[in-house]
């Protein structure tokens, strides 16, 4: 399962646009998308609730793994650029 | 009558009140796992729907993500966990709570923006409930211009109303960063909130509301209406008209800084042209935490806020816990008189170590920011104690420290206080309480504590020509500072920086534009000659004009 380490770019952390952004992604995947701190237990990335729960702040580094899948990596790419972008620039 | 709240959007303007009261159900819903998921279902459409009819993007992006939330596959999966399908339930209220509950504590528990999507949670728990009731929920789309007055107001709200015939907002609930604040300024129509009582207010009453002082006057007069209205024009005018640095109508350049106590107050104050932070309140960062933030967690709060100011000075305040703001992790304990207690620079006599920490967490962010970083702290009484933050300070790289004067000794004392540090900050909200032994708080108690008292301002001026004496710089960064006029009655005292609420800076700007210094000379000498803050007040007005 491919899975990259990013840090979040957002000020606000993984929170209102930047958490919808990558939900709403991570749900058109069609694949199981995971986050979380390295070292925890990951949350289902498609979850709104459980992404915010998650609590993942500005600066913070998370954890994407993506189920493999035909398109794996290029969803994976998609994720971690919505992940390391500032929504809020 | 009149009420009075948190301005968050200044205006003036008259209107007819239209209240909205949420349902609120208080007898047994029944039903089944199957009726539940539907009646969530539901919600989650409606909302989306609204989200795609409603034109303001702010309350388009809320609504989108309450949708998201309602249609989490968690919570389906809660749910599941508690009602077994197929089974018909008297009540399926507890089981709604109970599923909604565990995301809810999880968001609390993380604080800040986390914690303001607890709103959103109960709402759609609410909606869902009162759809599976049966209850209709009451249209409340206005029909005419009318002001808006709720205990709060969500996001599902905003979009029911057509807000274009929305004159203000005035909320019971509710803080200065709440969707009702934010909603209102994207509309630029005035907005109180935390305005306690409002709802008591009968529907299609006449009200005024100024969203700048946070006032809301029931059926005023003629008088009254003209007075606000022409005051607010007057200050639209002058605060449009003078942008750039502060300085006064003779070039006397006046240093204007923001507080702020996160990241989002200081990018306000950077919007609206403030040459810095003159009091980042450190400890805003701290009261929702149940444990101290780690080393690391602080230098990315403090980062934050540093990094927004891009290069412009930075005071930051070390915690000022105790009295009126306890934060959980320093065991507030009973005191018998809080604002005579361990409080501020004094939580050192009871956990050293947490000042240590903040103060390295300050030194590191400095270090890794373009931002002037200055640092001072609060409810220094005398000298010893001015040394002995100075040389703790200094051990963390920290180049520039001073002291908070906020009581009656450290003013009297200024001189001594002042030798041992580079720079002071008159907090003049607490120093007025001490000067007159009257608690802010109490409302019997006004007159006295008004920072306007010739007691306080003589006590001010102590602190200032202690400090020009060393050629040290002096500010002033309580509410005082936001009032145009005392402003620059502090200046003729000798206050060197204004630090003030983002939103009073282009206000206090443009009246100080107006005024060259020997008038603020001579507006200070007569309120240190007044015999109390109404005279002063009164004599001030009397020479500066309105």
């Amino acid at each position: 399962m491919p899975s990259e380490v990013v840090t979040v770019a957002s000020a606000v952390g993984l929170h209102a646009r930047p958490a919808s952004l990558l939900i709403k992604a991570a749900a058109a995947a069609g694949v199981p998308v995971t986050i979380g701190r390295v070292g925890e237990t990951p949350v289902n990335a498609a979850s709104m609730l459980s992404v915010l729960a998650l609590g993942a702040k500005h600066g913070e580094q998370v954890e994407i793994t993506v189920a493999d899948g035909d398109n794996a990596d290029s969803i994976l790419a998609g994720l971690v650029e919505i992940v390391s972008t500032n929504h809020d620039a | 009558m009149s009420l009075s709240g948190i301005g968050v959007s200044p205006g003036v303007v008259v209107g007819e009140v239209h209240r909205i009261v949420h349902v609120n159900v208080t007898v047994p819903v029944p039903g089944t796992l199957a009726t539940v998921l539907t009646a969530l279902n539901d919600v989650a459409s409606d909302l989306e729907q609204r989200a795609e009819h409603i034109d303001l993007e702010i309350a388009k992006e809320v609504l989108s993500a309450q949708a998201m939330i309602a249609r989490d596959p968690s919570l389906e999966e809660a749910l599941s966990g508690l009602l077994v399908s197929d089974t018909n339930y008297a009540d399926v209220r507890p089981a709604i709570n109970e599923a909604f509950a565990g995301f809810r504590n999880a968001l609390l528990s993380l604080g800040g923006y986390f914690a303001e999507r607890v709103a959103d949670l109960d709402e759609i728990a609410q909606r869902t409930v009162v759809r599976l009731s049966g209850l209709e929920v009451a249209d409340v789309a206005l029909t005419k211009p009318s002001i808006v007055i709720a205990e709060d107001l969500t996001p599902a709200d905003t979009a029911a109303l057509d807000l274009n015939f929305a004159l203000a907002l005035v909320v019971e609930k509710g803080g200065p960063t709440s969707h009702t604040a934010i909603v209102a300024r994207g509309l630029g129509i005035p907005a109180i909130v935390g305005c306690a009582g409002a709802l008591e207010i009968a529907a299609s009453t006449q009200v005024l509301v100024d969203g700048r002082d946070g006032v809301v006057l029931v059926e005023p007069s003629d008088d009254e209406i003209a007075t606000r209205q022409n005051r607010e024009a007057l200050l639209r005018v002058r605060a449009d008209s003078v942008s750039g640095p502060g300085r006064l109508a003779d070039g006397t350049p006046i240093l204007l800084m923001g507080n702020a106590g996160n990241e989002s107050d200081a990018l306000s104050a950077v919007a609206v042209g403030a040459e810095g932070i003159g009091l980042f309140r450190t400890e805003l960062l701290f009261l929702d935490r149940q444990t101290e933030p780690s080393v690391d967690d602080q230098v990315l709060m403090y980062r934050a806020v540093f990094d927004a100011c891009d290069g412009r000075k930075v005071i930051v305040r070390t915690l000022d816990a105790g009295s009126d703001k306890p934060v959980p992790f320093l065991n507030a304990m009973d005191e018998e008189n809080p604002a005579l207690g361990v409080r501020g620079w004094r939580l050192t006599r009871i956990a050293d170590d947490v000042l240590d920490r903040q103060l390295q967490a300050i030194g590191i962010a400095a270090s890794q920011s373009a931002a002037e970083v200055w640092v001072m702290a609060p409810m220094i009484d005398t000298p010893q104690e001015a040394a002995q933050f100075a040389s703790r300070a200094r051990s963390h790289g920290i180049s520039q420290v001073g002291v908070m004067i906020e009581t009656p000794a450290a003013a009297l004392l200024a001189d001594k206080v002042l030798a041992e540090v580079d720079f002071a900050s008159l907090g003049t909200n607490d120093l007025t309480q001490y000067v007159m032994a009257a608690d802010r708080l109490d409302s019997r108690l006004s007159d006295l504590t008004s920072s306007w008292h010739p007691a306080v301002l003589r006590a001010i001026a102590l602190a200032a020509q202690a400090a020009q004496e060393q050629g040290k710089p002096i500010g002033v960064c309580g509410e005082s500072a936001a009032n145009p006029k005392l402003a620059a009655v502090l200046l003729g005292i000798g206050v060197t920086s204004l630090s003030m609420a983002p939103s009073a800076l282009a206000e206090v700007r443009g009246y100080l534009a107006g005024l060259d210094l020997a008038a603020c000379h001579k507006a200070a000498q007569a309120a240190l000659n007044a015999t109390s803050a109404d005279d002063a007040r009164q004599q001030v007005t009397a020479i500066l004009g309105d």
